[in-house]
């Protein structure tokens, strides 16, 4: 794990653990990823783990659609080692607590359908980390570099 | 309900999906629907037109790989037509860019 020092461009996003609000969470990961100068060709993949993440929650963690919160966290880090900027999304939820593995029931390259998120978002960010939250639920975080 | 399913419209024994915008889990489900009805056609080539697609994660995704099966078990063949980069990505990403049939164009789909 990088450690890292944050800078105050923070912004922080509840939203109910429905499908419909998805299309909120990428409309404001788009516009902080242009805040904080993610380069053109990395921005939709980031939106896409993004996506990814929030779907495992409806999906995994609170088994379905529901009106419980999901709390998303944007900040633009400087990481501690080279004092390069990157953007950190942490990923809150209070549902079930599931580990790294119940999630990563696809394969690349089979054809099953689902399961592929988790493979999605190691292979889009460069630091991931999945860990039980105090009192319940899951806490994902992942960093982006910025060149 | 969402705008993803822009026009379904017949090419000589090809069925022709387009779609539109973004496909995510929310308008997977009306997708998963859409191809349900349209299997009923029995079509022995299924072009989805993807070229105004946007935006697609793995719901969207799986939701293809569903129609792919269903194409493979009944002797039909499923093509994909004009996805941009972003979307490409979400292919290549899954290492199942492979195991479609990707056109640029519609009429290379057609002919």
């Amino acid at each position: 794990m990088e450690s890292i020092r944050t800078t105050n461009t923070q912004i922080r996003l509840h939203i109910c653990a429905r499908p419909e609000y998805l299309c909120v969470a990428r409309m404001a990961v788009r516009q902080v990823i242009q805040v904080v100068g993610l380069e053109e060709d990395k921005d939709e993949s980031v939106v896409l783990a993004v996506e990814e993440a929030l779907t495992n929650v409806i999906r995994h963690s609170y088994g379905g659609p529901c009106d419980k919160p999901i709390i998303m966290k944007l900040s633009k880090i400087y990481r501690c080692d080279n004092n390069k900027p990157a953007l950190e999304i942490v990923i809150r939820d209070f549902g079930k607590q599931v580990s790294l593995e119940d999630l990563k029931k696809g394969e690349p390259g089979k054809i099953k359908p689902g399961g592929l998120g988790v493979h999605i978002i190691q292979s889009v960010m460069d630091e991931i980390e999945f860990s039980p939250a105090d009192d319940c639920g899951m806490q994902l975080r992942m960093v982006k570099y910025i060149s | 309900m969402t705008n993803v399913i822009k026009n379904v419209r017949h090419e000589d024994e090809a069925l022709v999906l387009e779609l539109a915008g973004e496909i995510d889990m929310q308008c997977s489900i009306e997708l998963r629907d859409k191809f349900r009805e349209l299997f009923r056609y029995k079509p022995q080539v299924l072009v989805v037109n993807m070229t105004e697609v946007k935006f697609m994660d793995s719901s969207g995704l799986a939701t293809l790989v569903v129609a792919l099966k269903w194409c493979r078990r009944n002797g039909s063949q499923l093509k994909l037509v004009g996805l941009v980069q972003r979307v490409r990505n979400v292919f290549e990403i899954s290492r199942l860019d492979s195991v479609f049939q990707i056109y640029d164009s519609e009429a290379e789909a057609l002919s």
